[in-house]
């Protein structure tokens, strides 16, 4: 089937490609209906890539966070109409020890390998996680996010010692505000901090136990384990701080990415026996737990619909464009647009 | 009911010493016709889909979509020998094999246009059930020159001016009524669809194309849509 895919191809420009797509007995055919945006994409749209990551993932269809309806299923398995979370983690091999976002043999929507931004998507079924009927789809676009949160939790606990007394979270962002979220269900016995640079972000986090401004924190404050979701150049900074308030054989799960290498003390990791465990994307296991823990919490659905910043429905690609631009100046919140080109 | 009516009527007499009808040659390994009818089944809300060909073509038809499409809705039916004849066989096929109220719309489209999107045809659907006619147009690029002969007689200002393309849509009903008041010579000489409700008085709503929603209708225009389409690696 020819199908319309709509690719950045140099910094804020899209084009249009048409694509000839083989539909396989394996596959669905998804036809997008809401999409959100992640600093992932911004990063590819600015061009705030190194040129040589540009040079080898462009042109390529972006946005790797969405739902969208089923229009085709060979198989008769989903239904016309039914409203699914896509998976951008695509495996091409399984292995019984890495998981299926850590194989380097994957693939990943957004990055090197066509995201959403098509006219459809044609899915393998395993990567496409059915969506309760009473979700908000503007929400739902980013269960990706939501999703890449439980494997960073899901980490944590295989990986931290007994103490959970106290959980900290670095970072006031979307990232921050989803893994507080998630931490308040997934851990409902432990206490919740979060520290971050802007008050009026951490005046939202109204369910943790306690917030604090990252240059203004008591000697005497204490994590038990942590959390890093800060990104970029903060990231060492944040991982320093981390150091002085975590217990001694804590874990820090590391979320943030740094386009460039981070300055981390490994002297005073080493002194406190601390664990250092990375944490990125997610896979249909995740996506699936993310999709119980909102089916069965209302309270964590509400928190998340706070998240929903930017909106809008888009025709063109130049509407696309223009929205882009909107979400770089947006202050709070996930952008999220309808899609409708 | 939504009903969708693929326009593949045509001889292919500007392709040049081909034999075969252009909508059935071959782009990216299938008919170009076929291209076409994969995207209109993918739209869940029509309720037949049906393919309008020269009678000629009646059994190559049929058996290219056994060989590709799966779908119980869409139905091959014969075209007459011009444009607005073709499409009013399949409007009579829609009235002898459904009960059609004034309600009804259908969505036309030429089978020779495959590089349609949903969103066009979504588009078609949401203007056909408010309007009587829908017409889908792009901008035009070029300045529109009217001339007779070897010399200009006026040239309309661009900006209101556009090309047609299709999907055209209609209330069935404004369609039949519109068509029932034009002269016998109007029925053989007109070649577009919407002029029939425009010239009956109904109010034609434009829908937005896409300049690559065009018509593969000449060799060149073969080659251009060939080069078009990349194939997923």
């Amino acid at each position: 089937m020819l199908n319309q895919v709509y690719r950045l191809v140099a910094a804020r420009q899209f084009e249009v490609q048409t694509v000839d797509e083989v539909l396989a007995p394996t596959d669905i055919i998804v036809r997008p209906t809401y999409l959100s945006l992640c600093h992932a994409d911004q990063r590819y749209f600015t061009g705030n890539r190194s040129q040589t990551a540009l040079r080898k993932k462009l042109p390529m269809a972006l946005i790797h966070e969405g739902v969208g309806t089923v229009v085709a299923d060979p198989q008769g398995e989903f239904k016309p109409g039914d409203l699914v979370a896509m998976v951008p983690n695509t495996p091409t091999k399984t292995n019984e020890i890495v998981k299926e976002n850590y194989l380097p043999s994957s693939k990943f929507r957004s990055s090197g390998y066509d995201g959403f931004m098509q006219e459809y998507v044609f899915l393998h079924r395993d990567r496409a996680i059915k969506i309760p009927k009473d979700f908000d789809p503007q929400m739902a676009a980013f269960i990706e996010m939501v999703s890449v949160g439980v494997q960073a939790l899901t980490q944590l606990k295989h990986t931290m010692d007994a103490d959970q007394k106290v959980i900290g979270i670095w970072g006031d962002g979307n990232l921050g505000y989803i893994t507080a979220t998630l931490a308040k269900t997934m851990f409902p016995n432990s206490q919740l901090v979060v520290f971050g640079r802007h008050q009026d972000k951490l005046d939202y986090f109204s369910f943790v136990d306690a917030t604090y401004l990252v240059d203004d924190v008591p000697e005497n404050v204490q994590v038990s384990q942590a959390i890093e979701c800060t990104g970029g150049l903060g990231s060492a900074q944040a991982i320093d701080q981390i150091i002085d308030h975590i217990q001694p054989m804590g874990t820090v799960v590391l979320m943030g990415v740094s386009e460039q290498p981070i300055d981390i003390n490994t002297r005073m990791v080493l002194e406190r026996g601390l664990t250092l465990q990375g944490s990125s994307r997610s896979g249909r296991q995740d996506f699936q737990q993310a999709v119980d823990i909102l089916s069965h919490s209302a309270v964590t659905r509400e928190r998340l619909q706070n998240l929903i910043g930017v909106t809008g429905t888009v025709h063109t690609l130049p509407e696309v464009t223009e929205f882009f631009e909107r979400d770089l100046a947006n202050y709070w919140g996930k952008a999220v647009m309808r899609w409708a080109v | 009911m939504i009903y969708a009516q693929i326009l593949a009527g045509g001889k292919g007499t500007r392709m040049g010493h081909v034999k075969m009808p252009k909508q059935f040659l071959t782009l990216a390994d299938k008919p170009i016709l076929i291209h076409t009818v994969e995207k209109f089944v993918l739209e869940s809300r029509f309720a037949a889909i049906l393919i309008v060909c020269p009678a000629d073509w009646l059994s190559h038809t049929k058996e290219i979509v056994h060989r590709y499409i799966h779908d119980d809705r869409v139905k091959v039916v014969t075209g007459g020998a011009e444009r607005n004849e073709t499409l009013m066989q399949g409007i009579n096929y829609l009235q002898t094999h459904y009960d059609l109220t004034d309600d009804d719309v259908v969505i036309t489209h030429d089978a020779v246009r495959p590089f349609i999107t949903q969103r066009i045809i979504a588009d078609n659907i949401t203007a056909a059930l408010q309007y009587p006619a829908v017409d889908t147009v792009v901008p035009a690029i070029d300045t529109i020159v009217q001339g007779a002969t070897e010399s200009v007689t006026t040239i309309p200002v661009r900006e209101s001016m556009y090309q047609g393309q299709t999907p055209q849509s209609f209330n069935i009903q404004a369609l039949i009524k519109a068509y029932d008041k034009l002269t016998t010579d109007q029925k053989a000489t007109l070649s577009d669809s919407c002029k029939i409700c425009l010239l009956a008085g109904e109010t034609v709503h434009l829908v937005r194309g896409e300049n690559f929603n065009f018509k593969i209708t000449t060799p060149y225009d073969l080659k251009v849509a060939t080069a078009l389409v990349e194939t997923r690696e």
